[in-house]
Parts: structure tokens; C-alpha cells; sequence
């Protein structure tokens, strides 16, 4: 293994210590005819339509994560994990398209710090599921643990069943739909993104949050600091209504039942003057 | 609790706003000299009618059927230029000076999503070359 020594001396000679960056602008402009590629490019090349599949019943949640990785590696892009025996942290770190398919239940943060896969999963997962997830589709047929989405940033987490509380909590973009009912705290600090409500959602719904959006089909206990009702426009019909059919969640009777909720935005406290005032009138 | 009162910041009411102006409309960012909140509408829904060739074809590569994570990416504006922020990097990445932009603000989120896609991808992105520098195994 190499030393730090020798790291740190190769990252010189690449010339990453002497890039001035301006504030938090990259000085690296886009070349607009790039040659298109998809996905990474370290990431291996997979074929949707070459399957494997193993049985996880007697491996560890490390052992499961390489399996992935050498099938990966020999190009399978469709892969069943039979009896994953609600193991924690299965499927974790994906960077690349694939098709992921879990017969049976995950543990804690299952399928977390993914960027690309479609997973399926035909049980329950939980606590922390999909937690910071970048990109791809997950799928869960029943029940969710809390703080379900946890810092999520990008895709679509669904959950068919009902979630816990915490949903989404920190999350900084991306999608979340449960097709059930939600617990206390949803969308807690949520930055941004979009959260689906399709049941009913418990106390201190959004609270603190930033930014974002929370549609909820459902009643509301109570909304938390700083949510508020938002007014529902013709796009976030459109957009709601493709959203949930596409994960075959559209209710009979359309989308018109749906409440939108916002952030009041009272709590944007970015003020380089404010400190200095408040101390003048103390 | 933190921040009482109205929001002070700028409302978006022009696609140039913060090409042509300098960020300071409302009279709380004049005072200060400072702006306050996002340089683009972060919570814009894209318009499925305007998704282009690129991404359609991008899309049924990843086995998607909608932009996906790129439904959070927008064109935005770092410094009076457009930019588009990479969340990889965690910074902006300028937009090329010579491209022409849309009239609009959905056309431009859909430009700035393929540009986006073509620098991440990229061996010049960064992230390549810091993976070559610092992996470890």
C-alpha cells in the first residue's frame, strides 16, 4: 500500500494544490461537446438483461456487498439477493446502473449512499433506509422504520406501506412517497426536494424545514416551525399525478384531495447585519 | 427562535434577474449589501413536454422513466454568470461564456441537467483525478 507520502506527493504533481477556486465557483468550465457518457467513469459496464441471483442466508452483510460488486464487475446488471434475513447495511455504496432485487426484509440503513441502481425490495426495511441516497429508484412493498430518506439527495424512495417517524429528515433534495400513513417529525430541517404523503401525516410535520415541498393526501395532526400551506399549481398536479402513477399509487380519485406544504422561510436567517443589531438594542 | 419576520429576500420575477442585476433588489439586501436565499426557484417542478433527445436517451439508459435525481438540478447564477452546481464537488460550475440561453427558466434547468450529466461522467471531472491521487484500495 502506498504511503501518505507518496499520495500526498502525486496529488502535488497533478497539479491539485495550485487550482485557485473563487468562492465556491469551480473554475473548470463544462465542454459542451464532452463525448456523452452515462455513468461514471470507473463505473463497470452491466447488462439489464444478464441476471444472477444468490441465496444470502448464510453470508454476512459484507460478504453480500462484494458478492454484489464481483457480479457487477463480470457485467451482470440484474441481480436477485434471495433471504437477505433483514441483515443491516445490504446493498450499500452502489455507484452504477442495476437492477437490485431483495426477496425478503433489510435491517438498518439498507441500501444507503446509493448513486444509480433500481431496487425492489418485497418486504419491510428498517430504521435509516436509502439513508443519503444520490440517484436510482427504490422500492419497498411493505413498511418502513424511521427516518426513513434520512439526508437523501437525489431519486426516488418509495415505500408502499406505512413509514415511522422522521421521514426524510435533513434531506436535501429528491423524492420520497409512502402510499400509507407517516410519523411525528417528517420532513424535520428538510432543505429540499419532495415528499409524497399519500395517508395521513402525524405531528410537526416539516418542521424547521428550509426549503422543499410536502404534499400530503391525507389529514395533518400538526404542522412543526415554519411550515406552512402552500398553493397547489397546475405543474405540481402534472407533476404528482405522473409521480404516483408511475409507482402505481394514484389514488381512484386523482390528486385534487392533495395539500401542498412549504417552508414560511422565517427561519432563513442569513443576515450578515442581523447579529450586530440585535446586540445594539441588548 | 431564530430569523422573525417576513422574508426579506428577493422574489424571482424575471428569467435575467440575476444575469443583468446584482443580486440586491429588495430593500432588507440594499441595506445589508448582501443576497438573501437561492438565485433560482430550487423548488420548480421540470415540465415533462421540454425534456430533450439527450435526456430521454439518458433516461432510458438508466432504466428511469423521469429525470430522477436530475428533477433537483436547475440553472442557477454564481457571480452574474450562469452556473450549475455539481453536488460531487460542491461547487458551481460556470456555464461556457459563447452558449446561447434559453428564454426561459425550464428550458435552462434542461440544458443545465445534459451539461451537468457531461461534466459528472467526464475523466476531466475532478473527482477522477482526486480518486487517482488519494485511493486507497
Amino acid at each position: 500500500m502506498e504511503s501518505v507520502m507518496e499520495q500526498e506527493s502525486r496529488s502535488h504533481e497533478m497539479g491539485l494544490h495550485t487550482e485557485q477556486l473563487r468562492g465556491r465557483t469551480q473554475q473548470v468550465f463544462f465542454t459542451p461537446d464532452e463525448e456523452a457518457n452515462f455513468v461514471y467513469p470507473d463505473a463497470p459496464d452491466v447488462d439489464f438483461n444478464k441476471r444472477a441471483e444468490f441465496d444470502a442466508a448464510e453470508m454476512t452483510s459484507n460478504e453480500v456487498n462484494l458478492k454484489i460488486r464481483e457480479l457487477m464487475e463480470q457485467g451482470h446488471g440484474t441481480i436477485v439477493i434471495k433471504n437477505p434475513m433483514a441483515r443491516h447495511s445490504l446493498g450499500v455504496g452502489i455507484l452504477n446502473r442495476l437492477n437490485l432485487y431483495f426477496e425478503g426484509s433489510l435491517g438498518y440503513f439498507g441500501v444507503g449512499l446509493i448513486d444509480g441502481p433500481n431496487v425492489r425490495i418485497s418486504g419491510r426495511v428498517g430504521w435509516s433506509c436509502a439513508e443519503n441516497m444520490m440517484a436510482g429508484t427504490v422500492i419497498i412493498e411493505k413498511n418502513a422504520g424511521s427516518t426513513f430518506g434520512a439526508a437523501i439527495r437525489g431519486g426516488d424512495l418509495v415505500c408502499k406501506g406505512h413509514v415511522g417517524a422522521r421521514t426524510g429528515i435533513d434531506m436535501k433534495g429528491g423524492t420520497i412517497l409512502v402510499g400509507g400513513d407517516t410519523g411525528a417529525f417528517s420532513g424535520f430541517m428538510m432543505q429540499r426536494g419532495r415528499m409524497v404523503i399519500c395517508g395521513n401525516a402525524s405531528h410537526n410535520l416539516g418542521d424547521s424545514m428550509y426549503d422543499g415541498t410536502i404534499f400530503v393526501g391525507g389529514e395533518v395532526k400538526s404542522l412543526g416551525v415554519d411550515c406552512v400551506p402552500g398553493e397547489m399549481t397546475e405543474l405540481d398536479k402534472a407533476w404528482l399525478t405522473r409521480k404516483l402513477k408511475q409507482y402505481d399509487l394514484l389514488p381512484d380519485k386523482g390528486v385534487d384531495h392533495f395539500s401542498k406544504y412549504v417552508a414560511g422561510k422565517q427561519l432563513w436567517n442569513y443576515d450578515n447585519l442581523e447579529p450586530t443589531e440585535k446586540k445594539l438594542i441588548l | 427562535m431564530a430569523g422573525k419576520g417576513g422574508y426579506k429576500g428577493t422574489e424571482i420575477k424575471d428569467v435575467d434577474q440575476f444575469i443583468t442585476g446584482d443580486g440586491l433588489d429588495s430593500a432588507r439586501e440594499k441595506e445589508i449589501g448582501q443576497h438573501i436565499g437561492y438565485r433560482y426557484d430550487v423548488n420548480l417542478l421540470p415540465d415533462y413536454e421540454r425534456v430533450t433527445p439527450f435526456l430521454k436517451e439518458y433516461m432510458e439508459r438508466m432504466g428511469w422513466d423521469d429525470l430522477n435525481w436530475l428533477e433537483d438540478v436547475h440553472m442557477g447564477y454564481e457571480e452574474g454568470r450562469p452556473a450549475v452546481f455539481d453536488r460531487n464537488i460542491n461547487g458551481w460550475v460556470t456555464v461556457p461564456e459563447d452558449m446561447e440561453l434559453p428564454d426561459n427558466q425550464q428550458d435552462r434547468d434542461m440544458l443545465a441537467r445534459e451539461l451537468l450529466i457531461k461534466f459528472q461522467m467526464s475523466t476531466r471531472h475532478p473527482l477522477v483525478q482526486l480518486n487517482k491521487a488519494y485511493r486507497k484500495f
